[in-house]
């Protein structure tokens, strides 16, 4: 359905995204490159306050302005540039405009969230956002739009189709509500779909289908999936490529069977050491010491610095960027094993 | 330690816990996994005594507590405790970390004299330290309230503790060391653990001995490494089969 | 950044609260300081100056009785703003005792005691107050005694509300997982985390009060003169209305000055104090 030849659904240079509170200013997401090419599952990853949903939302055009604030200094969506015209921001960025994603947003670009019940309106039966984003996007007239909808419920797997669509959000369970919103995404025919920790709220049985699900539609659909997701299992089972975030940057980026084999940067080492597997006995962990910095109370140089085995005096000085390719680390010593 | 004997409770026509019966030993840990609705957070509640069983026993070293009152339990509340999944929800809000630590002596040792000192021990066993007694929760980390929860329920001592989904709401840095924390105390203090949890992962790397349970019901128990790797159960094969991989392809 | 400093912030942010903020200060000062700062004795009755208009002698004018009306007004706030604060005070105590074991224990003790609630609630305010104040015979305290018994009821239900809310929280059934006894939960726990709504409502009643009382003087089932309340100089001016304007205006004004005062104070105290604009 995506018809897009080019290289990239997705070209994103140097996004940064700041929230101005009753704090301060904070700098959620400290200039953020992306690419997503037609097909490809590329997965973000990072534990919380890395910025990662905020990378999202801010590519939806989800952030209020104020308090929020977009900047990017290129953003192509199918080869278009979003920022064509756009308000000059700090540093020579631009400043991306909620207009100017709205735009693209559904049809283009669209997103599946991780709380079903938050993407579906109570008082409304489940197929009419469904009907509603193909009247809308794809402009279709009523019985088309209908017909089309049930083709969707019945396409991500819902028994009985006819029987859910005049069913509420409430009487649904929550791996149906969520299929729903796959629907909901998937019908508009967008060219890339973002979908933030969408299996997170499931059981683990239901997000086993579901994942299924996005893959088999993806490889239908050759749309591109940016996938949300602090779960490196996931990672392993849906993704290509992967960017892991640490404190509003991309520290490693990787194409997925490298980074699980020979991982260069220490946080990424340190994410895979600290995780719990089936098979992996009962020794201690491999903590990594400290905590995540707050995103107002980031150190210099390295973010990282401070919880790092292979930090030296460099490393709070400077900011390393990224380096590699295809494999690509921001560090000034990953490990090269 | 602890035994259950065909707990059933029910809510309203929901059977939430359905003749569910299993032992724990001394200085052990058992896992109880199961999805949403699978009943066993109401386990972890039957047996700390905040929900009556409508049928069914839960023995405690030999004692039936199921269902006694608040007066004749008490002595029973110095001896298990208990660590909820939210470490936020946990916590008073309006309460220091001080005065929440200084509840359980209140509660059970009134007249108490060196309770600073006693906080002061509590804070520095779980990683934490004196600057931290007199700030409130909303100031810390999840890691951290989950660490004061812990402090918590170790104040006076207990022989057992039921987690429940402690580390599902923490990152995953986060979990590996408040698991290693946990699995520290245990050893130190030769504490007796009943760990509820969904993810399989953790129940393996921490548990003795573990229990699938499916509405209610509990279908599958056995030493850890006969469940989780050669199960006899059909749903709890459906369940490994599920957990996404360790490594891709 | 600390708690108090963040609410501060938050209440300062809006100029509205600001307003009632300063209005609230204004009224503590004249209220303590009025009797001393008065230019006349508010009593005192001269009736060669009756009914004079407003003049560089009498900021406000003067009333039937040569009274100075700005004396009148000052020294009226202590007839109002303080009684005001006990009637709510003390009625959220009342509702406190009769909502929080309601809203903690259920069962049959609740709906017996909602029941009662309901039947003081059936009553509008008001009219509940004119009986009772007209039974006990008219007086200032009478008729605050009045507004307490209607009010309670109102603080009984949402105090029942919250700690209905509060009840379930996790950190209450770890506190029974402690042993706690229901005392110590309700006390400790659940009341200091129904307090935000409370303070809200009251603020808010502040206003509600001080008119109403004004209203029970206004109909002489209040303060009687020669107090000088503002309802009852209302009440007083009444017959001259259309020609001498300056003895209800300014009452009028000074009720509407502390009520505005305590709606703006207590909406913006429902920003800070409300949970879901928290952090």
């Amino acid at each position: 359905m995506s018809d897009y030849s080019g290289d990239y659904v997705l070209e994103l240079r140097d996004l940064h995204v700041y929230f101005h509170t009753l704090g301060g200013r904070v700098h959620a997401v400290r200039g953020v490159d992306l690419e997503v090419r037609p097909g490809e599952t590329l997965g973000l990853v990072g534990e919380t306050g890395c910025g990662k949903s905020a990378t999202a939302s801010a590519l939806m055009g989800l952030i209020a302005e104020p308090p929020g604030e977009v900047l990017a200094s290129r953003l192509h969506f199918r080869g278009k540039d979003l920022l064509a015209g756009a308000a000059s921001g700090r540093d020579r960025l631009r400043r991306l405009s909620a207009t100017a994603v709205a735009e693209v947003r559904g049809g283009g670009i669209s997103m599946i969230f991780q709380d079903p019940s938050a993407a579906l309106n109570p008082v409304f039966s489940v197929v009419d956002p469904i009907r509603a984003v193909l009247r809308h996007h794809l402009m279709l007239d009523a019985p088309r739009a209908q017909t089309r909808a049930l083709e969707w419920l019945a396409h991500v797997g819902l028994p009985d189709p006819e029987a859910v669509a005049g069913k509420y959000p409430h009487q649904l369970s929550g791996g149906m509500k969520q299929r729903v919103a796959i629907a909901m995404a998937l019908a508009p025919e967008p060219a890339l779909v973002l979908a933030d920790e969408p299996t997170t709220a499931l059981d683990v049985t239901v997000q086993a289908q579901v994942l299924a699900l996005l893959r088999g539609l993806q490889e239908e659909t050759r749309i591109g999936l940016l996938f949300i997701t602090h779960d490196l299992g996931i990672v392993a089972e849906m993704c290509h490529r992967v960017a892991v975030m640490y404190a509003g940057r991309v520290v490693e980026e990787a194409p997925v069977k490298e980074l699980f084999e020979a991982p260069r940067h220490p946080y990424t080492r340190g994410l895979f050491a600290a995780r719990p597997t089936l098979h992996g006995g009962r020794e201690r962990l491999a903590a990594i010491p400290g905590a995540v910095p707050p995103p107002s109370a980031i150190p210099s140089g390295c973010p990282f610095h401070p919880r790092c085995p292979r930090a030296q005096a460099k490393c709070a000085a400077q900011m390393p960027v990224l380096e590699g390719d295809p494999h690509r680390a921001a560090c000034f010593f990953p490990v090269t094993s | 330690m602890l035994a259950v004997k065909n707990l059933a409770v029910a809510f309203g026509a929901l059977r939430a816990v359905d003749e569910v019966s299993f032992e724990i030993s001394r200085g052990d840990t058992f896992a109880l996994v199961g999805e949403s609705g699978s009943g066993k957070s109401t386990m972890a509640r039957l047996v700390m005594g905040l929900l009556q069983p409508e049928n069914g026993e839960v023995v405690f070293d030999g004692q039936r507590i199921d269902h006694l009152d608040e007066r004749a339990r008490r002595p029973f509340r110095r001896r298990m405790q208990m660590v909820f999944q939210d470490p936020g929800g946990s916590l008073n809000p309006r309460r220091t970390v001080r005065e929440t630590l200084c509840e359980p002596f209140v509660i059970h040792q009134p007249g108490q004299r060196d309770l600073d000192e006693k906080v002061l021990a509590l804070v520095s066993r779980v990683g934490l330290s004196g600057e931290h007694l007199d700030r409130y929760p909303h100031e810390f980390s999840g890691g951290q309230r989950q660490r004061i929860s812990i402090a918590r329920a170790l104040a006076l001592n207990p022989e057992f503790i039921v987690l429940d989904e402690p580390t599902s709401a923490l990152d995953v840095s986060v979990q590996a060391q408040i698991l290693n924390l946990l699995q520290d105390l245990q050893r130190d203090l030769g504490l007796t653990y009943l760990f509820i949890s969904h993810d399989i992962a953790v129940v393996a790397h921490l548990s003795d001995h573990v229990g699938v349970m499916r509405q209610g019901r509990l279908v599958e128990v056995g030493p850890a490494d006969q469940v989780l790797h050669a199960p006899s159960d059909p749903y709890t094969r459906a369940l490994l089969d599920s957990i996404p991989p360790e490594r891709p392809g | 950044m600390s708690g108090g400093r963040r609410a501060w912030l938050v209440l300062t942010r809006n100029p509205l609260t600001v307003v009632g903020m300063s209005v609230l200060a204004v009224l503590m000062m004249v209220a303590l300081t009025s009797p001393y700062v008065a230019p006349c004795d508010p009593l005192a009755q001269d009736l060669s100056q009756a009914l004079q208009p407003p003049s560089w002698a009498h900021w406000m004018g003067t009333d039937s009785l040569g009274r100075d009306i700005f004396s009148r007004i000052l020294v009226g706030t202590r007839y109002s703003v303080p009684p005001a604060f006990l009637v709510v005070l003390v009625a959220m105590a009342v509702g406190v005792l009769v909502g929080a074991p309601a809203g903690y224990l259920g069962g049959w003790f609740d709906e017996i005691l909602m029941r009662v609630t309901d039947l003081f609630l059936a009553f509008p305010a008001l009219i509940l107050a004119m009986a009772i104040a007209g039974a006990l015979g008219p007086s200032l305290p009478n008729a605050l005694a009045a507004i307490i018994v209607a009010w309670w009821p109102s603080y009984a239900r949402l105090v029942r509300g919250q700690v209905l809310a509060v009840r379930s929280s996790l950190y209450v059934e770890a506190a029974r997982c402690l042993g706690a006894s229901p005392t110590r939960i309700l006390g400790w726990h659940i009341l200091p985390n129904c307090l935000g709504p409370l303070v809200v409502q009251g603020t808010l009643d502040l206003g509600s009060v001080i008119l109403t009382a004004a209203g029970l003087s206004f109909i002489g089932f209040g303060a009687q003169p020669p107090i000088p309340e503002w309802g009852a100089m209302i009440n007083a001016g009444r017959l001259y209305i259309a020609s001498h304007w300056w003895v209800v205006t300014f009452p009028g004004l000074a009720i509407l000055f502390c009520v505005m005062g305590f709606n703006l104070l207590g909406d913006g105290l429902r920003d800070v104090l409300d949970p879901r604009s928290a952090r």
